[in-house]
């Protein structure tokens, strides 16, 4: 029986690298042994994105993509189809936790260098999924055809309409219609289940593999491969199955799991900010709701949208919104030639970094909040301090990296 | 008869309202109660009787809300599906045109399927059903403090009475604070509603009645709550179980290199 398995392997690896594959990327694939707790985020997303697609897969089967039938389609999955309830929670809990872990795996890159060289390559990429992933959830937004699916998507898309002179056109091609209509949440459907998951199991891959050719940065941002054994494996790493799949993933995701749980179980619609109030009544283009707001995981970005309230150069507050929103989420992408620091983790780095950090954070928690909540002009006025400490963490980077004072780097990876 | 004329519920803070707005006075609470399952009848019975007519609960269907409120189909439809032509199986729908209801009330009445959910809270819709009152200057004679120039009759008169605005500056046990109103109806910013007594329910039976029919479209906004908590809390008992031999599987490879 063993024989036959053996030779049946064989057969395909000539064929087919499976064992090599499996070897390079698994249980030869060595990642640094100090890895902590900010380093599961990666595989967690990975979970989430796996629940994602699946439950993703089975609601496809009852969904109803037409203005029509979308929102009596969703009931029906909530009521009348098998565990529906339980796959449609699923994945509107998957969707804020798809944010949640995937905030905290920028984070740790940030915290700990993980985009520096050479690893700008998968920095770059994880924006790109960030961005895809963005999309993916906007589209996804609107398919329960519930009043605020309508009008945030609504909102959003008028947008494009600041853009001087090609604005308005964009709009109605983006839309399909002059209005939102049956005609959009067909096409945003089309764009939700078939083109933004391809390209986002495109990005994940080649994330991985780009990973995987450098291999994983650490939380002293130390370079592992200096220090090798005799057979040329890094001193301070360990093969990634089963040390780190068996020996931290599976406890985590078992935690994670609890936590996802509670929330799908318990609070699936987050008090009104996972699944918005609004939400329960179809979509109506008379019938505004008082509050249009976005789901958490975009409030920051809507914040800086409307922190613009001025006109420039002749062009309206609106379309400079537009701007400081695009740039808001263009900027990391150059973050690894922002970089100055000869360190890469926040451990070895000086004051100054920690303290950009440190108010990058709290001026983004701010702009979240006050996303879900109506303007004031005080609340604006802070809309607009935190905007500006948002692009003053990426801009005067090169400057307080390359001025402030770095502590020694450890030669070997430090368990803590 | 003053004893009959017994006080009801509300105190609110006065708003300046427009036509059919929301005010901001203090929600009642209620706790729903799925496991009451007589509750749960009563409520479908009163709304089938009272609400259906102009509000239908078009995403939801007679047979589960027979199966989950415990009602055998029989009963259901000889009882609570007065259409000869409906099936057990059927969409809870009625035969309101949108077109005649925007005429008659000025907008068409809006499906409760949902009602407590887009709301966010039960309290709402309990809070609601017991805030008409009496307004001769409204086309249909009432209005309501939740929601200022409603356009919806006071569908309960029959079973509540006609509560009227009376101004207290100060609630007390006996009732000797009460002061007639002014014109607006307002004394020193609060007021309360009594019912004229001409109810067939008394205040008491007439609060157990709209409770029930709260919890009633509470269960009809989400009927897998009950089946969705109870999911839940096994599977977060297997999940914490789970992990005692994930974590101690996981040491044992972890132990090799800490």
């Amino acid at each position: 029986m063993m024989t036959a398995l053996r030779n049946l392997m064989e057969w395909i690896d000539a064929r087919l690298p499976v064992t090599e594959t499996y070897e390079k990327h698994m249980s030869k694939y060595y990642a640094p042994k100090n890895l902590n707790i900010w380093y599961l985020f990666g595989v967690l997303s990975f979970v989430v994105l796996v629940n994602q697609l699946l439950t993703g897969i089975w609601l496809t089967m009852s969904y109803v993509p037409t203005g029509e039938s979308a929102f009596a389609s969703v009931e029906y999955i909530m009521r009348d189809v098998d565990y529906g309830w339980l796959l449609r929670y699923m994945h509107s809990t998957g969707a804020s936790a798809f944010f949640v872990v995937v905030y905290l795996h920028m984070f740790r890159g940030l915290m700990y260098g993980s985009y520096q060289k050479p690893r700008e390559l998968i920095w770059i990429l994880g924006m790109l999924i960030y961005v895809a992933l963005m999309a993916e959830g906007f589209f996804g937004y609107l398919l329960p055809w519930g009043n605020m699916s309508f009008w945030g998507a609504q909102v959003i898309v008028s947008l494009a309409g600041a853009i001087p002179f090609v604005g308005e056109d964009l709009a109605i091609w983006v839309r399909g219609d002059f209005n939102m209509s049956g005609v959009t949440l067909n096409r945003f459907f089309a764009l939700h289940v078939v083109l933004v998951p391809l390209v986002l199991l495109v990005l994940v891959v080649l994330h991985i593999l780009a990973l995987h050719e450098v291999g994983s940065n650490n939380p002293d941002g130390i370079d592992v491969k200096k220090h090798l054994d005799e057979e040329g494996r890094p001193l301070d790493s360990v093969p990634f199955h089963p040390y780190h799949t068996i020996g931290h993933d599976l406890s985590a995701i078992v935690v994670f799991l609890f936590i996802f749980c509670s929330v799908l179980f318990f609070f699936p619609d987050g008090g009104g900010y996972l699944i918005e109030h609004p939400n329960y009544e179809p979509a109506d283009p008379l019938k505004t709701p008082e509050l249009i707001a976005p789901v958490w995981y975009y409030t920051p970005f809507y914040s800086m949208l409307r922190a613009a309230t001025f006109p420039l150069f002749g062009l309206d507050a609106k379309f400079w919104g537009l701007v400081v929103m695009a740039g808001a989420i263009a900027i990391p992408f150059v973050l690894p030639w922002l970089d100055k620091s000869p360190v890469r983790s926040m451990r070895y780095k000086g004051t100054p970094s920690k303290v950009f950090l440190g108010l990058f954070i709290i001026a983004f928690f701010i702009l979240g909040y006050l996303g879900t909540v109506h303007p004031t002009p005080f609340k604006t006025l802070i809309a607009q301090i935190c905007t500006g400490v948002y692009f003053g963490y990426f801009l005067l980077m090169p400057w307080y990296t390359s001025v402030e004072i770095t502590k020694p780097v450890p030669d070997r990876v430090t368990m803590g | 008869m003053r004893e009959l004329s017994a006080v009801l519920l509300v105190f609110a803070s006065l708003t300046v309202l427009g036509a059919g707005s929301v005010t901001t006075i203090p929600l009642q609470h209620m706790n729903p109660d799925f496991d009451n399952k007589a509750s749960l009848q009563r409520g479908a019975r009163t709304y089938m009787n009272y609400c259906l007519g102009c509000h239908s609960l078009q995403y939801q269907r007679y047979e589960r809300t027979a199966k989950d409120l415990s009602i055998p189909k029989e009963l259901m439809l000889e009882h609570l599906i007065f259409d000869p032509d409906t099936r057990i199986g059927s969409l809870i729908e009625n035969s309101m045109s949108e077109s005649s209801a925007k005429e008659w009330f000025g907008a068409a009445p809006p499906d409760l399927t949902l009602y407590t959910s887009l709301k966010g809270t039960p309290d709402y819709l309990y809070t609601y059903l017991k805030s008409f009152y009496h307004d001769p200057s409204r086309p249909l004679g009432v209005n309501n403090l939740l929601y200022e120039n409603v356009g919806m009759p006071h569908a309960l008169l029959d079973l509540q009475g006609l509560p009227r605005k009376v101004c207290k500056t100060k609630l007390e046990a006996d009732g000797s604070t009460q002061q007639p109103c002014n014109e607006d109806g307002v004394v020193d910013g609060r007021y309360m509603l009594e019912v004229d007594g001409k109810g067939k329910l008394s205040p008491v039976e007439y609060d157990q009645l709209v409770y029930d029919l709260t919890n009633f479209l509470y269960y009809v906004a989400e009927p897998t709550r009950d089946e969705r908590e109870k999911l839940g809390f096994w599977v977060l008992l297997f999940l914490a179980f789970f992990f005692v031999p994930a974590y101690l599987l996981g040491r044992e490879y972890t132990k090799e290199f800490h």
